[in-house]
């Protein structure tokens, strides 16, 4: 039986689906040395405004090809309510704290945040599908495929595109650079570190929103959504090497296809093998594989 | 030097348990013994945390302490809470044994990173596996002691006073480990590797130990848990449990072997207060807690105790 074509198709469309859920989280361990677990609930979060922010969109008899807008809107929204607050209001005081401690911090976060979900939303299950059946469907070696998961494909393309560009061609990206190396000699050199902090947190959650949003049509948006996320966000991200921008991309294609190949032949251990990949990357190269040597502080 | 007190109070402690246990209520008695399992785990995180390690994939010899009592729940028919614990302690540290040569090498996130990985890779195969009830998990027999099962009415208390003679000689058991040269050489590792290396001592060794101790805890403490509660799930092994136990070492701190138990009375405390109020926003009590425990108590519930003594 060939099964190659489906096989490759699934593949690179979870690998997108989870390059857009879990870029975010390497770049903010990038350049602020947090793994945040809160990049879970933003996931959430943006599942929730998009799907419910889509069907008042859709009940008001506004056009549905605007609802990929509306999609957007509400990972902006959700994103510009809640993450400036929780860096500005939290996390800035923790910096000084180790990294353990303040993955608890954002752990605990998580567990506020998903309560603030229930009290938002409630604890009923919102659809919208309408996004997802408007574009009809292609098919490949007789398996038919939604064409919105193209959208997807496109949406973590250009995100990885887009990130690179801005990292390596433009001012702004250079000074992140800057700061990510060296964060008090950027500070001395009259580098406003804060605000990149700020920035570039606010655009991480934005990020993890935005992969909720353009999931939620595809899904049924229940309580709990995001617990799943973390762990597979950390799975990625540690794959490729905590902090690179390519590792996140090649871990999100590595767990992709793994994934996809163990779903079409053997579906009991899926989960089984992308955590092995994790720890089996993390056995031989500890900081991923695209990772760089830490030299050892005495 | 001071006098060594710990001895002591821990038989305070269970003389407290088996006194006052007859004046609980029930259901009190059932989240004494579930602190107890619990505390067991935390006690083990206590351990590595005095080295500088947390290990957010702790769930992992939890769940293998709890499938191997319900293994043999299964299989024997076996109730008997010390067979059951003392087996699922077992199984623990011969799986820790064998992953601590590999864990021993690593460090800060990353030594929490791979044990998360671990657990969840036993996780990915329980919740698959047909023969242990994949998600639905399974139920057990219910608990003997020493072959006995006792009278309904009894059957809380004598539980609790097990459980906590089991937790406490263990705490006691760990104190006296802590008070070995092996056992002091872990806050000397977190201060400064290297030194400990130019000592002549064998940090990875030292680490290697602590890591099989934690896990033959954590085994004892989720065999004890699954016949506590009579029925165990995957979840059991899944990283939001191992969150709540490395919560729960955050909240007791470091600085007794007492401290896990009571961190986790309080975490049992919290919880089912903060169910009762509100079912629905349990999880934001929670959070607010820990967060509250990170900024205003650095050093855990047993800093209030430690520093009332020396002032």
């Amino acid at each position: 039986m060939d099964q190659v074509g489906p096989v490759l198709v699934d593949g690179v469309i979870y690998s997108a689906w989870l390059f857009i859920a879990a870029v975010g989280l390497t770049l903010v361990y990038g350049v602020m040395k947090i793994l945040n677990v809160t990049h879970g609930s933003f996931y959430a979060l943006g599942a929730y405004a998009g799907a419910s922010l889509t069907g008042a969109w859709l009940a008001r008899g506004y056009p549905p090809a605007l609802s990929y807008a509306v999609l957007l809107g509400g990972a902006l929204l959700v994103t510009l309510v809640f993450a400036p607050a929780i860096e500005r209001g939290l996390l800035r005081f923790m910096y000084a704290k180790d990294e353990v401690v303040i993955l608890l911090v954002t752990y605990a976060l998580f567990l506020i945040l998903e309560d603030t979900i229930k009290l938002i939303w409630g604890v009923n299950p919102y659809f919208v599908a309408e996004p997802y059946a408007l574009l009809g469907s292609f098919e490949v070696g007789g398996l038919k495929y939604p064409t919105y998961n193209l959208i997807l494909v496109g949406l973590a393309l250009a995100l990885a595109a887009g990130l690179a560009w801005v990292l390596h061609s433009t001012r702004v990206g250079k000074l992140l650079l800057a700061v990510i190396h060296d964060p008090e000699m950027s500070r001395a050199l009259g580098v406003n570190v804060d605000r990149y902090y700020l920035v570039t947190f606010t655009l991480a959650c934005f990020l993890a929103a935005l992969g909720g949003s353009f999931t939620a049509p595809t899904v049924s948006v229940v309580p709990g959504l995001g617990v799943d996320v973390i762990v597979l966000s950390f799975a990625v991200v540690v794959i490729g090497g905590l902090g690179s921008l390519p590792g996140a991309a090649l871990g999100a294609v590595i767990v992709g296809l793994v994934r996809s190949v163990s779903v079409h032949y053997m579906p009991q251990v899926e989960l089984f093998v992308i955590y092995s990949v994790m720890a089996l990357v993390l056995a031989f190269r500890p900081r991923g594989l695209f990772g760089l040597a830490e030299p050892r502080k005495i | 030097m001071k006098p060594d007190r710990t001895p002591a109070l821990l038989g305070a402690i269970l003389a407290a348990v088996v006194a006052g246990g007859l004046l609980l209520p029930q259901w009190t008695l059932f989240i004494l013994t579930l602190a107890c399992a619990q505390g067991l785990v935390v006690l083990g995180l206590v351990l590595l945390q005095r080295a500088g390690l947390v290990s957010f994939g702790q769930a992992l010899f939890y769940c293998i302490g709890a499938y191997t009592a319900g293994g043999l729940s299964r299989a024997f028919g076996t109730g008997d809470l010390f067979v059951q614990m003392a087996a699922g302690a077992a199984a623990a540290a011969l799986v820790a044994f064998v992953l601590g040569f590999l864990l021993a090498r690593y460090r800060g996130i990353f030594f929490g990173l791979l044990s998360l990985a671990l657990s969840m890779i036993f996780y990915g195969l329980i919740v698959k596996s047909e023969a242990l009830g994949s998600t639905d998990g399974m139920n057990l027999v219910k608990t003997t002691l020493f072959g006995v099962r006792p009278d309904a009415a009894w059957v809380r208390y004598a539980m609790a006073v097990a459980a906590a003679c089991v937790a406490l000689g263990a705490a006691w058991l760990t104190h006296r480990y802590l008070r070995t040269p092996l056992g002091r050489l872990s806050p000397a590792i977190k201060d400064n590797e290297i030194r400990v290396e130019y000592m002549g001592a064998s940090v990875r060794y030292a680490i290697h130990v602590n890591y099989v101790i934690a896990a033959t805890l954590a085994g004892a403490g989720g065999a004890l848990a699954a016949t506590t509660v009579g029925h165990i799930d995957p979840e059991m092994a899944y990283w939001t449990t191992s969150g709540e136990f490395v919560f729960i070492a955050i909240l007791s701190g470091t600085g007794s072997v007492i401290a896990p138990f009571l961190g986790a009375l309080v975490f049992g405390a919290i919880h089912t207060v903060a169910y009762d109020v509100s079912p629905n926003t349990w999880q934001m009590s929670m959070g607010l807690a820990l967060l509250a425990a990170i900024v205003f108590l650095p050093d855990g519930l047993w800093s209030l105790f430690a520093k009332r003594k020396t002032a």
